[in-house]
């Protein structure tokens, strides 16, 4: 059974407890930068691998990426993506302007450990909500970061999942901060054989069979 | 008239001059260009993981052999002796394999990149066929550019000059 078979039910299930996950992550941030923060409707989509690097435009744009892992019983993927100027001026609100350090063509360290540490704060948050309502233990693992191809960047993060399907579930939130628009994409991604345990905790399992994602690479 | 082809993740193409294949945006995954220079025509494949029966166990149905490095590099093979290649003319050139997310304290081998590239080196070596170039490793993402006209194949990186091999 591949992914192209998900009922509509089952993705509005995975996209309303997305959404209470993406809420506290929006509340989260909120708290921490002091400002307006909204988000949109976690978008629910299947995409087929080879047509993954589009997802998000151009896929040769130089983009921040986030990620982090979960871990527990529905082993999962977090990733954040920013342009560039956006997360640097995320980042700067963090930041005392005399600790800053980017420049043209690399990110400060202080910046690097910022973002991550955003990262690490929206996941917890993204997390929490989303274990205690579907009773699904979770845990997320420490943040690492890039700046590259936004192409590459989608690439390395789902390829694990040709292991199971020729297509990948993403959802999708847009997190929309300041009256500037910092515009940030955060997508979880479940690890093959996850999305049935996942639909099981939600009650719309329906027919799909159980999988073991036990033989998938790291 | 030059035709760009791009070749996304876990995806075959083969054609002949003057096209261009393109495989935009490599990360873990690992480009794999064949060229035959006499008769001008090449192939590349978009490759994954490595290993199809480590992960979805011996005789398993595969619905796309271009994902895994045990049976794209074949199906390559096979789809350019189609199109008239001799594997004894076969320039091969690999590109990608980086491991983009470094998390403290993770086993290196652990990682999908490195053990792509190796994966692909073994197949190849299995398949004797030569490798004549390749621009792997690393922690930077990167675009290939492969030229049937020439054969040449462009590597692009974010913030660096383009790289040929």
């Amino acid at each position: 059974m591949s992914l192209r078979h998900l009922t509509s039910l089952q993705k509005d299930a995975i996209k309303e407890v997305s959404n209470i996950g993406a809420a506290h992550a929006a509340t989260v941030l909120h708290q921490l930068l002091g400002e307006k923060v909204s988000m949109t409707v976690p978008e629910v989509s299947v995409v087929a691998l080879s047509d993954i690097c589009d997802v998000l435009g151009q896929p040769e744009d130089p983009m921040i990426g986030v990620y982090l892992r979960v871990f527990g019983d529905a082993p999962s993927k977090n990733l954040y993506l920013f342009p560039r100027e956006e997360a640097l001026f995320l980042a700067g609100l963090l930041l005392a302007e005399e600790d800053r350090q980017d420049n043209e063509d690399t990110l400060g360290e202080l910046e690097v450990s910022a973002l991550k540490e955003i990262g690490n704060i929206l996941t917890g948050a993204y997390v929490y909500a989303f274990s205690s309502f579907t009773g699904l233990n979770m845990l997320s693992s420490v943040p690492a970061l890039t700046f590259d191809m936004v192409g590459a960047i989608l690439n390395t993060v789902l390829v694990d999942l040709g292991a199971t399907d020729d297509y990948a579930l993403l959802i999708e939130t847009k997190l929309t901060a300041c009256e500037v628009n910092i515009t940030g994409h955060f997508f979880l991604v479940p690890d093959p054989g996850t999305l049935p345990i996942i639909l099981d905790a939600l009650g719309v399992k329906g027919q799909w069979p159980n999988t073991s994602g036990s033989e998938c690479p790291k | 008239m030059a035709e760009h082809i791009r070749v996304g993740m876990s995806e075959i193409a083969v054609s002949r001059t003057p096209d261009v294949l393109v495989a935009i945006g490599l990360g873990s995954c690992v480009g794999v260009c064949f060229y035959d220079p006499q008769i001008k025509c090449g192939g590349m494949a978009h490759v994954m993981l490595p290993n199809s029966v480590q992960i979805v166990g011996a005789g398993a149905e595969i619905t796309k052999p271009g994902k895994f490095v045990d049976t794209a590099l074949p199906e390559l093979l096979r789809r350019m002796i189609q199109m008239g290649a001799l594997a004894s003319r076969l320039e091969v050139k690999i590109v990608g394999g980086a491991q983009m997310f470094n998390f403290n304290g993770e086993n290196d081998r652990m990682q999908i990149g490195p053990r792509n590239v190796e994966a692909t080196e073994q197949i190849l070596a299995k398949m004797n066929l030569k490798l004549t170039g390749k621009n792997t490793g690393g922690n930077r993402g990167r675009s290939v550019r492969f030229d049937l006209a020439t054969g040449i194949v462009t590597v692009k990186m974010l913030n660096s000059p383009d790289f040929i091999i």
